[in-house]
């Protein structure tokens, strides 16, 4: 009983003491979330509701309330509209990439001669992937799909308007948004290679041909792993340098008239709007694996 | 009279050009072949458009019958951009933000991951649903008050900007980062680091000479990844050290006006520099990058295949 007693003590003082360890490895990590994101955010949030001044013995804030919320939303003329090609630009990105960078990665999936030159020219884009970099190489040349074949132009303008909108923004980005899946497409590979062969050859037994085996095995065993990938893909696009929105808030950051507050309640806007998207992506998934799942039953 | 056996002929090469559950057939390896180099083709094509145009002198850039091979290899474009980036101190600052930078996240997201997936920290479950969350905030909202913290300690122009939040797990993508790195420490056998406990090591002693050894691929993953994604991070680092410490890319995104100020200094006729001048700076600019690929290319491909990140 006494021994027992003592063993348990023992395991105890043993767990505290992980709990101590554990704890001081995490700390620094604790540390830098306070200062370098916690902070930053609460001091941001404040900064979009209050004037900030610099004066010669410190800064002062001024409560302003909405008013660059209103002054980003209904006084700039640009805002909006920056706004919206953001995210109109997100969110036609988002799914071209997904589709590209799977169609890519099944292609891959097999051995034939070359494959890992292609491999590494697929995934190229990554290491140069710049602001500077697309502006010279993609923004300035990029054939104005509008100019070049005007027949197609004329055609799609017809469309009504939700349809050809989209399909411009993806003919006219359609290299960039490419570039955008270098790492999607191997995170897809490697998850198409764990994949067992035999659940696909347990198919073929019973009938089944490349369709029915994508969208039956392929795409379920897919999906937890497209969904994570497309939340990469969407947080990448949307911190994307030469996007819209982005400039027109790091342009309007050192504005003295209204020093950061302007750029910071454009800021959450965004941010706002992207997690609408974020949330609608995932209500989509969501619903889409319940249907899935539901045929399956 | 025997009739020849054409079924087992057409069924011979039906199977050679459609394949079999062995072999793929010659149709759909052709296909497989048209497609990657078509879409191949388009993904390099500004690369290959960025070589072609940057090695074309004036005289070959007006001329309508030269489009894509230049008469001869012009190297002055070369030599003029690489005055104006000014390369060798450019490519210096690349890679005192770019590569310290990585060695510091890896240290410090392979530290804080270890102590995630080794040990019963009080509050874990909220600790890893924060780490995550980090990722999802856009870097517009930090960087106002990371800057104005940073200049009230008068880090503005040094590179501590880049290093601090790197060192404290706060860095660019850094919940990737951890949640690869703790997916690596969870699954090798904690007997590992039981025995090792047993033999008198330190916890700090069984991360650095068990733990890390484990994760090799992980720790190849980080400093690679950290590393490009820093060589390319321009907005953050122009506002923090642009001025003291320009990178090749914030050299590459003034590049026209730094062209142009040098060319009148030196009193020269036209000053605003050719289409070709500007893909040659492009492509040194990224040169680095390109040679450093062609050496780490299979690490690359490799660490990604084993980041565990498919689930296993």
């Amino acid at each position: 009983m006494k021994q027992n007693d003592a063993t348990r003590r023992r395991t105890l003082t043993m767990r505290t003491k992980d709990r101590l360890a554990g704890s001081v490895f995490f700390l620094p990590w604790l540390v830098g979330f306070l200062l370098f994101t916690f902070y930053p955010l609460i001091f941001s949030l404040q900064l979009s509701f209050n004037a900030y001044q610099l004066l010669p013995d410190g800064a002062v804030m001024n409560w302003r309330g909405f008013a660059y919320y209103s002054q980003a939303w209904n006084e700039d003329l640009n805002f909006k509209l920056n706004l919206g090609n953001s995210l109109l630009f997100i969110a036609c990105a988002t799914p071209v990439v997904m589709v590209f960078a799977l169609i890519i990665a099944i292609l891959l999936n097999a051995k034939f001669p070359m494959r890992t030159f292609f491999r590494a020219i697929f995934f190229l884009p990554v290491l140069i992937m710049s602001g500077p970099v697309i502006s010279r190489l993609l923004s300035s040349y990029t054939t104005d799909f509008s100019a070049n074949t005007p027949q197609i132009y004329e055609f799609i303008n017809q469309l009504p308007n939700f349809i050809s909108r989209p399909v411009l923004v993806i003919l006219n980005n359609l290299v960039l948004m490419l570039w955008f899946s270098g790492v999607q497409i191997q995170i897809f590979l490697a998850g198409l290679q764990k994949i067992s062969p035999d659940l696909y050859a347990a198919a073929e037994i019973d009938g089944a041909g490349g369709w029915e085996k994508f969208w039956k095995i392929t795409l379920p065993y897919m999906n937890p792993l497209i969904l994570v990938t497309t939340a990469y893909t969407v947080m990448t696009l949307s911190n994307y340098t030469n996007n819209a929105v982005n400039r027109q808030i790091q342009d309007s950051m050192f504005q003295t008239s209204n020093l950061y507050s302007l750029s910071a309640a454009m800021s959450w806007i965004y941010f706002l709007a992207i997690i609408l998207l974020l949330l609608a992506i995932y209500l989509i998934f969501f619903l889409f694996g319940r249907r899935g799942k539901h045929a399956q039953a | 009279m025997r009739r020849p056996d054409l079924s087992a002929l057409s069924v011979k090469t039906r199977s050679r050009l459609l394949g079999t559950h062995e072999r793929t057939g010659v149709l759909p390896a052709a296909a497989r072949y048209l497609v990657l180099i078509g879409i191949g083709f388009i993904f390099l094509y500004p690369l290959i458009y960025m070589i072609s145009n940057s090695l074309q002198s004036p005289a070959d850039l007006s001329d309508p019958s030269v489009t894509w091979i230049p008469t001869a290899p012009y190297w002055d474009n070369f030599r003029s951009a690489f005055g104006a980036l000014d390369f060798a101190n450019a490519l210096k600052n690349s890679l005192l933000a770019a590569v310290v930078t990585a060695l510091l996240q890896t240290a410090s997201t392979s530290f804080i991951a270890y102590g995630l997936a080794r040990f019963p920290i009080p509050l874990k479950k909220l600790w890893i649903v924060l780490v995550i969350a980090t990722f999802f905030i856009p870097v517009e909202i930090t960087s106002v008050p990371r800057y104005v913290l940073f200049y009230r300690y008068g880090f503005v122009d040094t590179l501590l900007p880049s290093y601090l939040p790197a060192l404290f797990g706060q860095g660019l993508n850094a919940a990737v980062f951890i949640l690869v790195f703790v997916m690596f420490f969870q699954s090798y056998p904690a007997a590992l680091d039981e025995a090792a406990a047993l033999d008198g090591a330190g916890r700090f002693r069984i991360y650095l000479r068990i733990a890390l050894p484990m994760s090799r691929s992980a720790i190849i993953l980080s400093l690679l990844f950290s590393s490009v994604w820093y060589w390319n991070e321009t907005a953050q680092s122009q506002m923090y050290f642009g001025n003291t410490f320009p990178t090749l890319m914030h050299r590459l995104s003034e590049f026209s006006a730094r062209y142009s100020g040098m060319m009148s200094e030196s009193g020269a006729a036209s000053t605003s520099p050719t289409q070709a001048i500007i893909l040659a700076g492009t492509m040194l600019a990224i040169l680095p990058m390109l040679l450093f690929y062609l050496v780490c290319q299979r690490q690359f491909i490799n660490s990604i295949d084993q980041s565990g990140i498919t689930g296993e």
